[in-house]
């Protein structure tokens, strides 16, 4: 339900996405409808079976992709196919450009667009440090582990001082310790930048670690069926996991979960035989 | 040097000696083959004296304008095919299978469109040099993992420096093979069409010096001839190296 004392950073209204069939097969019923509200300096997650439309979502929020039907907003301007001015994506992939050093890959977006070079030296310097990337600063990727390769990538969207990150399952290719330290980060991250956030994730847990409200999303075609508030406090951290309430949190996600999850494989029933 | 280059080396000094002791015993007639030594002894005397500097010279220029043209050429036409999706389905398959072809067939009727000159000689070594650079060009920009464009229209950059920033240093390490092809495809072009029927190049002095029995001079002039090839070689390859290793090091 809309709750009318916060300001709405980004409105999602009867959102869907149909991908045109092709060689003879009928087009794919991929997301939607969807409505959302996105609260300004909200930490929001969505977790849903694979293959429910997370990504064809952010991609939609973002504005690489455009929707079948429904309209985008993002401070108050509509969101259609082109990537809003104050908007940053990190996405699942390792996107760091591996001919570009630590450094470089993090100035990319900046010198595209023309800051001066004192500016870049500021903001460059600034975004390497917080993510704990200073002694790599001249190292290529391919010297890196991939949590570090994914700093550089959230370094990189860091320095253009965005007002919204979307992430798209960031944090999907590292180990559990590794996880739950980067998302430590990205809270540290998040309550400095004071940054609006939407996470997608299939990671139940993590989702109910970072966020203030956890959306679950349906098998496809991925409609939101419920809105979790967690209600952590802002300052919370990965310790966070302790608490009773993570517990009931997560259990919650997956009693609506689970059902959609057996559909997503196509299953009913899994103590009977597929 | 690193221990493969020492291996290398060992190798290929080790094929000379045994090359060089077969000679001098006669295993090999002089006919056939001369020590590597002679060899190398008249390559450099060829070098210092300045007797052949003239087709030396217009075998380099061959070779310069033959390596521009097909590098150019093939950057732009694989380019071109990439960038308009019906000429990459309908011409894609014509240069796939152009390897079978041997454009030197078309020496002779290029030499009656264009007389016995360097434009014939240059055209069919651009024959063989341009359609691996176009190929190994649209490998390349294929190969482009998409996530970077996604990163690039993120971050709002424009065409121009989509292209520049983010499309040509990710396809780098296809161009650099199709350059590396295009240059060894141009000497080939090249020596080849200047030994078949020139009036001029070294090409033309290796079989020169071949019909004459001129086994020191003939051998003087491939050994050149390895040199500046393997040179060329070697410089690309140390700063395809020098890249790929930054790349996946």
């Amino acid at each position: 339900m809309p709750d009318a004392k916060r300001a709405v950073h980004a409105r999602v209204e009867g959102v869907t996405r149909i991908f045109p069939g092709r060689g003879g097969l009928p087009p794919v019923n991929a997301l939607g409808p969807i409505d959302l509200d996105l609260y300004k300096g909200e930490f929001l997650s969505i977790v849903g079976p694979s293959g429910c439309g997370k990504s064809t979502f952010l991609e939609l929020l973002a504005g690489l992709a455009e929707p079948t039907a429904g309209t985008i907003e993002f401070e108050a301007r509509a969101v259609r196919g082109q990537v809003p001015e104050g908007v940053g994506v990190v996405f699942q992939e390792d996107s760091s450009f591996p001919w570009l050093t630590v450094w470089d890959n993090v100035s990319f977006g900046l010198e595209s667009e023309g800051v001066n070079h004192a500016e870049i030296k500021r903001r460059v310097d600034f975004a390497v440090g917080f993510m704990g990337l200073g002694d790599f600063a001249k190292s290529y990727p391919a010297q890196l582990s991939g949590g570090m390769r994914q700093r550089v990538c959230i370094a990189r969207t860091l320095v253009l001082q965005p007002r919204m990150i979307l992430l798209d399952e960031p944090f999907a290719s590292l180990d559990q310790q590794t996880r739950l330290l980067m998302g430590d980060e990205l809270l540290r991250l998040w309550r400095e930048t004071g940054a609006t956030i939407l996470l997608i994730t299939h990671a139940l847990d993590e989702a109910a670690m970072l966020s203030d409200r956890v959306a679950a999303m349906s098998a496809r075609p991925g409609r939101l069926l419920e809105i979790i508030p967690t209600g952590w406090p802002a300052d919370r951290d990965s310790r966070i996991v302790e608490d009773a309430q993570f517990g009931a949190v997560t259990a919650r996600l997956w009693t609506i979960l689970r059902g959609e999850s057996m559909k997503a494989i196509g299953r009913t029933d899994l103590r009977r035989p597929a | 040097m690193t221990r493969y280059g020492w291996a290398r080396l060992v190798i290929v000094v080790a094929a000379a000696l045994a090359l060089e002791i077969l000679c001098r015993a006669n295993v090999i007639h002089r006919l056939i083959l001369i020590p590597p030594s002679e060899m190398l002894a008249s390559a450099w005397q060829i070098l210092v004296s300045g007797e052949m500097k003239a087709d030396l010279y217009f075998s380099l220029v061959n070779i310069a304008f033959a390596i521009v043209l097909s590098v150019a050429g093939g950057f732009l036409t694989g380019l071109a095919i990439y960038s308009v999706p019906l000429l990459r389905d309908s011409v894609e398959p014509f240069l796939a299978t152009y390897s079978a072809v041997p454009p030197i067939v078309f020496y002779p009727m290029l030499i009656v469109i264009f007389g016995l000159n360097r434009v014939p000689q240059i055209i069919i070594a651009v024959m063989f040099g341009l359609v691996p650079m176009a190929m190994n060009t649209i490998n390349g920009l294929r190969r482009i993992r998409p996530v970077f464009l996604k990163v690039g229209r993120t971050h709002r950059i424009s065409v121009f420096h989509s292209v520049f920033r983010i499309q040509l240093p990710a396809a780098a390490p296809y161009l650099f093979v199709g350059v590396t092809l295009a240059v060894s495809y141009s000497v080939i072009g090249v020596i080849s069409t200047e030994f078949i029927l020139s009036a001029s190049g070294v090409g033309h002095q290796i079989s020169f010096a071949y019909d004459n029995f001129d086994n020191r001079t003939m051998y003087g002039l491939v050994v050149l001839l390895l040199g500046i090839a393997t040179l060329l070689n070697a410089t690309l390859r140390y700063y395809s190296q020098r890249m790929l290793q930054r790349w996946a090091r």
